[in-house]
């Protein structure tokens, strides 16, 4: 009778293990399948993007720090020296020759030195830097605030999203398709804290760091902190740049809203 | 907790169906049927199964691309980690693993740090290709499943609670009372759980005070820290809430709490698992898919 039992406390054993392998491999057949992948990326990303937009109506500002805290060393990510002969030259002479274009949707394109955006009105903040892999860094940013840049050039009526192009190749593609870029919409745009960052923890910022010029979105995880900013191309809509999704990451499979 | 047929001595037309696992010479002279579980809780309590095993294979994947946990408002390679799994050596397939907590290293080789994954080949990585979701190391789709499932979890939660509360459960079945709560009673539930002695009769339809606490510091006090530890990561939500990250001391330690606490519930579902096979797992089981549950009013045989 207790055989009985243990047949059956077997057979039970062997059928949770069998639902394991069966329920593993599903959801790996399930993660390669792009249907799947859309359901749980709207059902799931665009709940939290809409709860989360819902919350930050009010436009919060992020936690800043003070001087004593931030992190000794500053991990660099990503791109650490953009491999390319314009950039070298670029660099040589301390990005004076550098300009950055503010072009697309809006009413008065124009180029940018340096010179220009430090004699704009600038913001200094102290901020936690999330990497989507899970570590933290702090540091202290410096830059003009990306809405005042906007409103010197004027929005056309369409325009809904800032497009940053930039000068390091991660992949090292040979027809640009790995070029770094990101973009956020007019939201995270306009948001005080939203900068363009020509300096770090008080020094010019450096090349691991993105020089001469990086987006700070705070209230977003680090792949959305473009480096190497050459170009801010305002759009109607993003479906039609590179890979479709809005960023070097997110063509790679990463959300586009980096909230969380 | 409904009795349905109280002091039936014979088996109950419930029972019918169930294949008899005890010669009727041995049975106990009184078995009673009780309604232990309303559909709810079975509901909610399997999607949990559901949903909490891929919630942690998910996030095992999320923490693959960083094995390292700290403590404070800031943690990257260059800062002290309170653990970190690595691997030293050449190559991969010459590596070891390494599991070093609080600066002491343990070997892990095959396990965590270092193992083979579904082709047998030797992959660097903190927890094993078995245990992640998806199986290899993808940081994108882990995340992806991580916070659609968080949604189902949280939605079931809430559920839950509310019919929890409204119902009553949460007062007739979880509240430990006064009785539960003399210091008698509790030693007498330790040494109980040493013997691996199970309550017959009346004492059987309630739970006992260790379960009670058990199951009280799980809903009550380890899921929710794993929501708000999750929230405290969130690097938009924190704007909204900079508070709960100081509640935790930082983001890296909210992640350290998450990680903590993810272990703390593999533990109850290990322990949990195994009162279950000690107080009868098919009876257990039974009352968690139809909700009858047999009382043995004596102690038979």
């Amino acid at each position: 009778m207790t055989g009985g039992m243990f047949s059956r406390r077997g057979l039970l054993g062997a059928g949770a293990a069998g639902a394991g392998g069966l329920l593993l491999s599903g959801c790996d057949r399930l993660s390669a399948s792009p249907s799947f992948q859309k359901f749980i990326a709207t059902s799931g990303g665009d709940l939290t993007f809409d709860a989360q937009r819902l919350l930050l109506a009010g436009q919060p500002l992020a936690r800043e720090f003070k001087a004593s805290q931030i992190s000794p060393v500053f991990k660099s990510n990503g791109t650490s020296h953009p491999e390319s002969d314009d950039y070298d030259a670029l660099a040589k002479d301390g990005f004076v020759n550098w300009r950055l274009a503010v072009d697309g949707l809006v009413g008065r394109p124009r180029q940018f030195s340096l010179a220009d955006l430090k004699a704009m009105p600038s913001r200094t903040q102290i901020t936690r830097h999330d990497c989507v892999e899970g570590w933290s860094a702090i540091g202290g940013w410096t830059g003009v605030p990306l809405g005042h840049l906007l409103r010197k050039v004027g929005l056309r009526p369409n325009a809904r999203y800032v497009v940053l192009r930039c000068a390091d190749d991660l992949e090292a593609s040979l027809d640009g398709s790995g070029l770094y870029y990101e973009s956020i919409d007019l939201f995270d745009a306009f948001h005080p804290q939203t900068i363009l960052a020509y300096a770090m923890n008080g020094a010019p910022l450096a090349i691991p760091h993105g020089a001469p010029l990086r987006l700070r979105v705070e209230r977003q995880l680090g792949y959305k902190q473009a480096k190497y900013v050459m170009r801010i191309e305002v759009v109607d809509r993003i479906d039609r740049i590179q890979g479709g999704k809005g960023g070097y990451w997110e063509d790679r499979g990463y959300a586009w809203y980096a909230g969380i | 907790m409904t009795v349905e047929a109280a002091d039936t001595p014979s088996v109950p037309t419930a029972e019918a169906a169930d294949p008899p696992v005890i010669p009727t010479a041995k049975r106990p002279t009184g078995r009673e049927v009780i309604y232990r579980h309303s559909l709810v809780v079975r509901l909610t309590h399997w999607i949990n199964v559901l949903v909490i095993s891929l919630l942690l294979m998910s996030g095992l994947n999320i923490f693959n691309a960083y094995p390292r946990l700290h403590w404070g408002q800031f943690g990257a390679d260059f800062d002290k980690a309170w653990l970190e799994m690595a691997a030293l050596g050449p190559s991969a397939d010459h590596a070891k693993g390494v599991v070093r907590i609080a600066g002491h290293p343990f070997t892990t080789t095959g396990v965590f740090g270092v193992s083979k994954d579904a082709h047998g080949v030797s992959v660097v990585q903190g927890f094993p290709s078995w245990a992640t979701l998806p199986s290899q190391r993808d940081l994108a789709t882990a995340r992806r499943w991580h916070f659609f499932l968080a949604w189902l979890f949280v939605i079931n939660g809430a559920v839950y609670f509310l019919f929890a509360l409204v119902n009553g459960h949460l007062r007739r079945d979880l509240a430990p009372s006064g009785a539960d709560l003399r210091p008698r009673n509790i030693v007498r539930s330790i040494v109980d759980h040493i013997r691996l002695k199970h309550p017959v009769g009346e004492e059987a339809k309630r739970y006992n005070i260790l379960q009670k606490l058990a199951y009280l510091a799980v809903i009550f006090l380890i899921l929710p820290a794993m929501i708000l530890t999750g929230l405290a990561m969130s690097p938009g939500f924190d704007s909204l809430a900079p508070w709960l990250v100081d509640v935790f001391g930082g983001r890296p330690s909210a992640r350290s709490i998450h990680f903590i606490s993810a272990n703390l519930i593999v533990l109850f579902v290990i322990v949990h698992v195994v009162e279950v096979f000690l107080a009868g797992v098919w009876n257990e089981i039974r009352s968690m898919i139809t909700g009858r549950y047999v009382i043995r009013t004596e102690h038979g045989a």
